[in-house]
């Protein structure tokens, strides 16, 4: 008899994936019998380095903490500090924060879209998309100086101001995205190869939902009705009624499946140019910056003793930054980032059970799963199970070095 | 099958290319010789992406008449890309470590000379983004006072 079980392993490095994560799997024909992930590769250590540095200096670290949502992280970071040092930012500030945090979600979700057309294999579809990124990227690079890294925001404030030139793109922005987004719709919603590759593809249930603790577009297209921004509002999100956006709202019933994430990223699209076009409308005069002086700042830092905790809705679901000053230095004594993708991450291996083979791309892209924001800790364990510590790893370490200078002859 | 996606795809067909030409249309047979023929100026070459207008976050200048030497800019820098030379009071900066988050900058005081009204930075954000170099100490890549490479500090 022939074996009919076969293990494949996937990663950490592998061609199919873009970021590092393991994916073990074991088939019998094209059903996948048994899977497991493993994570961990991506661990940089970020929050340990944000503690050895001041708060601005940390501030644009963790801009470097995702790939693609470069400002969702600093914005639950100012918005966790502005609660621990007792500061709020003017209302202009707060405005041109939205503006800049919905521009990023156009272009995240677009980025997907165009992702998701990849991995089902419609390649010309990815090009497309991404044609109409541009437009979003070249306005952010307007306002902020840059395409992808913005350094936009500060403690108390936002550093650059809108000025007419700005308003004018943005405009301009909104009238184009209008028309895209409905193309968008037609070709993505419409078109029947479209709908047979996803409907009933990486299926998450309402319940199974709750249970691996999804968050953001993932738990919306499964029917759950969350967002930072409508029960948790914060700055300009106060003054709009924000409500997530669920396919029941849009088609009466809920899958909760890849098409249904499709629908509600293209109907997120739509909000947040809504969302924009309010805040241009309403932008308050006034000063940007509470505390415009960085020196003066950070002595503020310096001398505050509190904690807050920071949430804001990312492009890929609830971003939470925790922050404690102990008044002895410039910087933050604890940092403890919660990034989306962690929960997200969790609905893999109950969606791949049972699955195809080929349905794995599209599973593994439709929570949209950034690694490097979910890798906030990595443990090592030997062979018997046992975690092992810092010290053993480092003196490891160290002993390895020595055995390869000697295999190779290096002299000191 | 024909469904409104063909529509939109193929209507790409026609249309000029979104992206930015290649530097010439064909790959040359010598890199090195079209090189000095686009310094002598016998070749043209399709120029890179147009920047905004004002406010581009390039690559920094410096200059080290305004230093002040008051390390701030050092303080503030996330990359740690700013070294201070004490010898002479003005800072090194590396351009390969640097992240452009125009901090540095921001918080720069700068110098007013006699007969100036208000004070102008020394540092500043240039237009400058075509950074590639097989060196990363590169004249190119670091920017300091003329006399600390004179005196080798």
């Amino acid at each position: 008899m022939t074996k009919s079980q076969y293990y494949i392993p996937i990663g950490p490095i592998h061609p199919a994936l873009k970021e590092p994560i393991r994916v073990e799997a074991k088939v019998e024909g094209e059903k996948i019998v048994e899977v497991d992930v493993k994570r961990g590769f991506a661990h940089r250590g970020i929050e340990y380095m944000g503690m050895k540095r001041n708060a601005i200096q940390a501030l644009y670290l963790s801009e470097r903490i995702c790939g693609i949502c470069s400002i969702s992280h600093p914005y639950a970071f100012v918005v966790g500090s502005e609660k621990a040092l007792g500061i709020e930012a003017p209302p202009r500030a707060q405005y041109i924060r939205t503006i800049i945090a919905e521009l990023e979600r156009i272009h995240s979700h677009i980025l997907w879209l165009g992702v998701v057309a990849h991995e089902v294999g419609f390649d010309s579809l990815l090009f497309w998309t991404w044609k109409g990124r541009e437009k979003v990227l070249d306005v952010l690079e307007l306002i902020s100086g840059n395409r992808i890294n913005y350094s936009m925001y500060m403690i108390g404030g936002v550093r650059r101001d809108l000025k007419e030139s700005h308003i004018k793109a943005l405009k301009e922005m909104i009238d184009y995205y209008r028309i895209f987004n409905q193309e968008m719709k037609n070709l993505f919603l419409a078109d029947p190869v479209y709908k047979a590759r996803t409907r009933g593809v990486a299926q998450l249930s309402k319940e199974m939902a709750l249970k691996v603790n999804a968050v953001g577009p993932t738990a919306r297209a499964a029917g759950l009705r969350m967002d930072i921004r409508q029960d948790i509002p914060y700055d300009a999100y106060a003054d709009i009624e924000v409500r997530g956006i669920v396919p029941q709202d849009i088609v009466g019933e809920v899958y909760g499946d890849a098409y249904d994430a499709t629908l509600v990223r293209i109907y997120e699209i739509d909000q947040s140019v809504d969302i924009i076009e309010y805040c241009i409308d309403n932008l308050p005069e006034g000063k940007i910056m509470a505390i415009p002086n960085y020196v003066v700042l950070l002595s503020k830092i310096k001398r505050t003793k509190g904690e807050g905790i920071g949430a804001h809705e990312a492009p890929r679901g609830e971003v939470i930054h925790y922050f404690k000053y102990d008044g002895t230095r410039d910087g933050p004594a604890v940092w403890k980032v919660v990034a989306p993708s962690y929960n997200n991450i969790n609905s893999w291996a109950p969606l791949l059970l049972g699955a195809e083979v080929a349905d794995i791309p599209v599973v593994v892209a439709y929570i949209d799963p950034c690694m490097c924001c979910n890798d906030r800790i990595a443990v090592v364990r030997d062979s018997s199970g046992k975690i092992v510590d810092s010290t053993t790893l480092h003196r490891m370490a160290v002993e390895k070095t020595m055995r390869i200078k000697k295999e190779l002859g290096v002299k000191e | 099958m024909v469904n409104k996606m063909m529509f939109v795809l193929l209507k790409q067909v026609v249309k000029k290319p979104f992206t930015n030409p290649f530097p010439v249309k064909h790959a040359p047979k010598n890199v090195t010789e079209l090189i000095e023929k686009v310094q002598k100026g016998e070749v043209k070459i399709n120029p890179p992406v147009p920047l905004p207008e004002e406010g581009f976050r390039g690559k920094i200048h410096y200059d080290p008449e305004r230093c002040i030497g008051c390390q701030l800019c050092i303080k503030v820098c996330p990359a740690d890309a700013m070294e201070w030379i004490p010898e002479l009071r003005k800072i090194r900066h590396y351009v390969s470590r640097c992240m452009f988050c125009q901090l540095c900058v921001d918080i720069c005081p700068g110098k007013k000379f006699p007969g100036e009204e208000k004070n102008v930075k020394a540092l500043s954000m240039s237009n400058d983004f075509l950074l590639a170099d097989y060196d990363k100490y590169s004249d190119n890549l670091i920017e300091e006072p003329p006399e600390a490479k004179e005196k080798g500090l």
